[in-house]
């Protein structure tokens, strides 16, 4: 029998050269004359090992990494389709206590399957919440998912079940499932992970979404950002259907479920739910009033869920496992796990799925490592753009939406963006600023002109000019903006703005007792 | 070869034009293709659609990702991003102007290669990041993107 060896597909692995790995591997074998067979995996998420290579042994699966091409021969020489000891041996993957001390519910797969292969999600429990939803009402269906405690992972922590709930009851003869694959967090890639490493179960938890309250048709806005992702999407899409989870009569069941990946075009206002259903009916991504809100009038003015990639692909194990299984991870009114994005100036970036509760500090030095560069952490972004900066005295808050609120602070889609000592605040607050100004879709004055002055006050700042006068404006603007925009690009700019002033005055050149007011 | 590419655009139009939403679907097309939106292709697309030309305008210009001009035979983008900024990209973006000796939006005198800024690539565990057209490359240093503008040139 041939032996396996899987090597990664997942684009961050591809960026450290994992198709050139892949490439090695196969001439090696060829070259030895060994009966491989490679399998292009998704990513475990720990980026620091890859291309981490595995190989299936009659002990489990054994880790390399992180493996360039010029390693291959000697994995060989080592006997590394036997578990062979090399200098780049991690052991038994399922081993790695980076690994074994996370919980991984909607990330179960990723990284051990063939992402593409539905026989190998269907031997992995994939499709068994769709099998149980079937037998389930729809309103039975939508109290799984309201029980299990699941908010929105896509930034606000609506409760899915509820916004569910208003679109099951909404009367309308076509109603839509879209999934905002849109993805445009810096320090965030989880949606990507799961749309390259499980594809299946992000179309599984549609699937389940569009008989929960009616829907026949679901959208995937993903990012054109992401190339990958769209290709394998496209790939799992075409095998549901011919294997009958997708289409017009789903396992024989009567309902229907069509599936369409649609591109968006790089901005990043189209994450905004509203902006993104204009996006997809052709128009220019401008934010619309609420209300109505989408579950009432969204796509094509009928009844829309729009949830984010995790929510969606956190649905099929609720099913699976029933709401209550699901629920007893977590903390306070933060129920179950986050997939938590590790990034910028850690040694070890990755994919850390815990349920809520965890420390900021227990990510960034348990998991993280401490920073990349050696110097001490000085400061974290958490939530994308729009999240605040937090200081060294604020990294003993656990992962909870309402602990970060407490704090003025948002968990956001779960990224978290350390930086070092070397970091320059006013720099990061003027960039976002900058940020705003470049992706305001320019409905509101607050966003559209706010933000560009925001820069223009802050480049006066950071020259020295007048400064408490300026800085005074600065808090102004924000102000302004905080209370008079329509949406949250715009209204939230003010959190990184501010917290960046509050926490490191000194970056603009004022001194804490000044702040402290 | 114009005649060619309004073909090519009628092409493109007439396999989407009935989708629900069909515009994006028609620009990506077009651009996936022609490796920009020509305006000349403005028209047809508001007929077919039955918009106006000032619409399709409005949409093209909207979106970061659609072009009205040819570029580069290599689009060389650099994450400009808070993950990537932890980890040096400011430098790395000044190191990448002056080398190529253009600014953002700007194509080498030998048209070999634009440089353009965006805005998350997703690979934020690999900071920073840049990509050449569609492939990411992560963890780039000033030595590993001289080689990469070195192999885009190659292959221009
Ligand atoms: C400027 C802006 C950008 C956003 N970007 C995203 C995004 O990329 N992905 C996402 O899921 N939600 C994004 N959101 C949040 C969405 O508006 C919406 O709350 C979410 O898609 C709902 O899904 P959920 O309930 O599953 O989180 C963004 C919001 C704003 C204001
Ligand atoms: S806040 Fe900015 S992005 Fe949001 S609606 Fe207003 S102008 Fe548009």
């Amino acid at each position: 029998m041939s032996i396996k060896v899987y090597v990664p597909r997942d684009s961050s692995a591809l960026s450290l050269g994992a198709h050139d790995v892949a490439a090695a591997i196969s001439a090696e074998a060829q070259a030895r004359q060994q009966d491989i067979q490679l399998i292009r995996n998704g990513s475990r998420g720990m980026f620091w090992l890859e291309p981490m290579v595995e190989v299936e042994t009659a002990q489990g699966r054994v880790a390399y990494g992180p493996v360039t091409p010029d390693d291959v021969a000697s994995l060989f020489e080592a006997d590394f389709l036997h578990g062979g000891k090399h200098p780049l041996s991690l052991g038994l993957t399922a081993e790695i206590a980076w690994l074994k001390k996370q919980e991984r519910l909607t990330f179960a797969r990723v990284g051990i399957t063939d992402p593409v292969s539905l026989d190998d999600y269907i031997a992995h429990d994939g499709y068994r919440g769709l099998h149980n939803a079937l037998k389930l009402s729809a309103a039975e269906i939508v109290k799984q998912v309201t029980d299990s405690g699941l908010r929105g992972r896509g930034g606000a922590a609506f409760p899915t079940g509820i916004k569910w709930n208003t679109v099951l009851n909404a009367p309308a003869e076509q109603k839509y499932i879209v999934c905002n694959a849109d993805e445009g967090d810096s320090g965030t890639y989880s949606d990507r992970m799961i749309m390259e490493g499980d594809p299946y179960v992000l179309i599984e938890g549609m699937t389940i979404a569009g008989l929960a309250v009616g829907a026949t048709q679901g959208y995937i806005y993903l990012r054109s950002e992401y190339p990958d992702a769209l290709h394998i999407l496209n790939e799992a899409i075409d095998h549901a259907y011919h294997a009958g989870y997708l289409g017009e009569n789903i396992l024989g069941s009567g309902h229907r479920f069509d599936l369409e990946v649609r591109r968006a075009a790089g901005a990043y206002v189209c994450g905004e739910e509203t902006s993104l259903l204009e996006s997809l009916e052709g128009k220019r991504g401008l934010v619309r009033f609420k209300p109505p809100l989408p579950a009432i009038e969204g796509l094509f003015g009928k009844p829309t869920v729009v949830n984010n990639v995790i929510s969606l692909a956190t649905v099929p194990i609720i099913l699976d496992k029933g709401g209550e299984f699901y629920r007893d991870f977590g903390m306070g009114r933060s129920r179950g796990t986050l997939p938590i994005q590790l990034a910028g100036n850690l040694k070890q970036c990755g994919l850390v799925e815990k349920a809520f509760g965890i420390t900021l500090r227990e990510l960034l030095e348990d998991f993280g490592g401490g920073s990349a560069s050696g110097k001490p952490i000085r400061a974290v972004q958490v939530g994308g753009p729009l999240g605040a900066y937090l200081p060294e005295s604020q990294f003993d808050t656990p992962m909870d939406y309402e602990k970060f609120s407490e704090i003025w602070a948002v968990l956001g889609h779960g990224g978290v963006v350390a930086f070092d000592t070397s970091v320059d605040m006013a720099k990061m607050a003027r960039y976002a600023f900058e940020f705003c100004a470049i992706e305001s879709c320019g409905k509101c004055t607050p966003c559209r002109i706010g933000s560009t002055r925001g820069m223009e006050v802050m480049d006066k700042v950071m020259s020295g000019q007048n400064k408490d006068e300026n800085i005074a404006l600065v808090r102004d603007l924000s102000d302004t903006m905080l209370n008079g925009s329509l949406c949250a690009l715009g209204g939230m700019t003010p959190f990184p703005v501010l917290s960046a002033i509050n926490h490191f005055p000194e970056d603009f050149g004022l001194d804490k007792a000044q702040v402290a007011k | 070869m114009l005649d060619d590419q309004q073909v090519r655009i009628d092409g493109h139009i007439n396999a989407l034009r009935t989708l629900p939403g069909a515009l994006l679907p028609i620009l990506h097309a077009i651009q996936d293709d022609l490796g920009y939106v020509p305006e000349s292709s403005y028209p047809t697309i508001a007929h077919a659609l039955n918009l106006s030309i000032a619409e399709v305008h409005g949409v093209v210009t909207f979106y970061h990702h659609f072009r009205t001009q040819p570029v580069g035979k290599h689009i060389l983008h650099i994450c400009r991003a808070e993950s990537c900024k932890a980890m040096g990209a400011d430098a790395l973006e000044a190191y990448a102007k002056k080398t190529l000796g253009i600014d953002y939006h700007q194509t080498t005198a030998d048209g070999a290669i634009t440089l353009e800024p965006i805005y998350c690539l997703g690979n934020c565990a690999c900071s920073p990041s840049i990509a050449v057209d569609e492939r990411v490359l992560g963890r780039v240093d000033e030595k590993r993107l001289n080689q990469i503008i070195a192999k885009a040139r190659e292959a221009a």
